[in-house]
C-alpha cells in the first residue's frame, strides 16, 4: 500500500506545479465548453469561447479601462485604508485594554452584519460612487483587526524584557521586534482581505450602481441578458483580484525578506 | 560604585528564595554565582536587572548603569538575521566589524541568516555576542555557555574572558570548572526552604 502511494507521488512529481495547475484549469474549461455546447443556450450558459471573444471586444475600448480603473481604485483604496485602520486599532487594543474593550464588540458587530445590509445602509450616507470604498473598508477592517490583534497579544514577553534591559528605543523595537513578529499575521489577514474586498466591493456596485463601475456593467449585462458579457466581466474581476493579490503579497514578502536579512 | 545587596528578601508565594541576603560585588571583576538548582540564581539576576522587585531590602549601585545580559533563554529575534540581532543593541556596528565578531566564534558564514534557522549552540553564541557588543557598565550572564560542545565552549569562554577583562560581570554557573576559569570571586547561594 505504501509502495503504491509512493509510486503515485513519484509519477505526480514529474509535472511542475505550474503544469498541474494549467492541466486542472484546462480540464474545467473543457468541461465548461462541453456543458455550454450540450445546453445550446447562451443566455443560460455562455461558452468559454464566447466569453473570450467578448473579452477581446472589450479590451481595446477606452470605456473598459475607465471602468476597470474606477472600480479598482475604489476597492483597493478601501482595502488599504482597512489595512491602516485595522492595524492601528489592533495595536492600540493590544497595548491598552480599555481600547480593546471598546473596539472588540464593534469589530464583532461589523463582522456579523450581512454585507447587503451594510450596502443599503451606507447608500443612505454616502454617494454611490464612494460606496465600494466604504464597503471594502468595512469588510476588511475586522479581518485585519482580529489577525493583527492575535499577533500583538502573542508578542513574546521575554523579548520585551530583553529590549528593556538593553534600553532599545521604540524605533528599533518596531524594526527588529514588533514588525517581524506581526508581519506573518498581517500577511495572512491581507491574503484573506484581498479576496473579500473584491467580492464585497463589486456586490456594493451592483446594488448601488455607481456610474462607470464594473458593478454597473454586470447589472447592464444581466438586464440585457448578455450572458457572455456577464461572464467576461466576472473573468475580469477574478483576474484583477488575483493579479493584485499576487503583486501585493509578493511586495509584502519581499519587504519581509529584506527585513530579515538586513 | 560597587553593586551591593542589602538584606534582600524575596518569595514567590510560599517559596522563600532569599532571606536577608547581603553581598557586595567587587567592581571591575567577574563574580561567579553558584548554587544548587532552585536556590535563586536566576531570580538574583532578574532582581539586579530590574525585572523583579525585592519584597524588602535594597539593591545599591545599579541605578543609572548600562546593563547587558545573556539570559537563561537566548531571547533572540528569530525572524531577523544574526547580525540584525546585534545591530538591535549596537546600531553603529559596521558590516566589517560584524563579520570580525562572528568570525571569532566560528559564525562567519551565518551573518545574514535568520536566527530561526540556527542550531541551539549557534543561537547561544549570537546571544553572547549580542551581550558583548552592547555598551554596558555591568554584564549579567545566566549560564551563558550551556549547550555548547567542549571545543566551542572553550573558545567562547576565552573570548568572553578577554572581552570582559576589567569589567563588572556577574556570571551564573553550575560548573566549578567555569568558576575556576573566570572567578576571582564566587557567591555561593543555598536553598532557603
Amino acid at each position: 500500500m505504501i509502495f503504491i502511494m509512493k509510486d503515485d507521488q513519484k509519477g505526480n512529481s514529474r509535472l511542475s506545479p505550474f503544469v498541474k495547475k494549467l492541466l486542472a484549469t484546462g480540464f474545467w474549461l473543457l468541461l465548461w465548453q462541453l456543458a455550454a455546447m450540450g445546453l445550446k443556450q447562451e443566455i443560460l450558459l455562455a461558452s468559454p469561447a464566447a466569453v473570450f471573444h467578448c473579452l477581446l471586444e472589450l479590451l481595446p475600448t477606452g470605456d473598459f479601462w475607465h471602468t476597470v480603473l474606477f472600480s479598482f481604485s475604489r476597492i483597493i483604496l478601501g482595502f488599504l485604508l482597512a489595512c491602516l485602520a485595522g492595524t492601528l486599532l489592533a495595536t492600540l487594543s493590544a497595548r491598552f485594554s480599555p481600547v480593546r474593550e471598546l473596539i472588540s464588540p464593534l469589530m464583532s458587530a461589523v463582522r456579523s452584519v450581512p454585507v447587503a445590509s451594510f450596502i443599503i445602509l451606507v447608500l443612505l450616507w454616502v454617494p454611490s460612487k464612494s460606496l465600494s470604498v466604504v464597503i471594502s473598508f468595512l469588510m476588511v477592517t475586522p479581518v485585519l483587526y482580529a489577525n493583527v490583534l492575535t499577533g500583538a497579544q502573542g508578542m513574546d514577553q521575554e523579548l520585551s524584557e530583553m529590549a528593556a534591559v538593553f534600553r532599545i528605543p521604540l524605533s528599533r523595537r518596531l524594526r527588529y521586534l514588533y514588525l517581524p513578529q506581526l508581519m506573518p499575521f498581517f500577511r495572512s489577514a491581507c491574503a484573506a482581505g484581498l479576496g473579500l474586498c473584491w467580492k464585497a466591493g463589486v456586490a456594493a456596485e451592483v446594488i448601488g450602481l455607481p456610474e462607470g463601475s464594473i458593478g454597473e456593467r454586470l447589472y447592464e449585462a444581466k438586464i440585457y441578458l448578455e450572458t457572455p458579457r456577464l461572464f467576461a466581466w466576472t473573468v475580469v474581476i477574478i483576474l484583477l483580484s488575483l493579479l493584485f493579490e499576487k503583486l501585493f503579497l509578493f511586495l509584502l514578502d519581499k519587504g519581509l525578506s529584506r527585513l530579515e536579512k538586513a | 560604585m560597587e553593586i551591593e545587596l542589602k538584606n534582600i528578601e524575596k518569595a514567590f508565594g510560599e517559596k522563600v528564595v532569599f532571606r536577608k541576603l547581603s553581598y557586595r560585588f567587587p567592581e571591575g571583576e567577574t563574580t561567579c554565582i553558584m548554587g544548587p538548582s532552585g536556590c535563586g540564581k536566576t531570580t538574583l539576576l532578574r532582581l539586579l536587572l530590574g525585572l523583579e522587585l525585592p519584597d524588602s531590602g535594597e539593591i545599591l549601585g545599579m541605578a543609572g548603569r548600562k546593563k547587558s545580559a545573556v539570559f537563561q533563554e537566548d531571547r533572540l529575534c528569530e525572524n531577523v538575521s544574526a547580525v540584525s540581532n546585534l545591530r538591535m543593541v549596537s546600531p553603529h556596528l559596521s558590516h566589517k566589524d560584524g563579520e570580525a565578531l562572528f568570525a571569532r566564534l566560528g559564525l562567519e558564514d551565518s551573518l545574514h541568516q535568520p536566527v530561526r534557522e540556527f542550531s541551539g549552540g549557534m543561537k547561544r553564541r549570537v546571544a553572547i555576542l549580542r551581550a558583548l557588543s552592547a555598551e554596558y557598565d555591568v554584564l549579567l550572564a545566566d549560564e551563558p555557555f550551556r549547550g555548547l560542545d567542549e571545543a566551542t565552549k572553550r573558545l567562547t569562554m576565552e573570548y568572553f574572558k578577554k572581552q570582559t577583562a576589567g569589567k563588572t560581570v556577574l556570571l551564573v554557573t553550575h560548573e566549578e570548572q567555569e568558576a575556576e576559569f573566570f572567578g576571582e570571586e564566587i557567591l555561593m547561594l543555598d536553598v532557603k526552604c
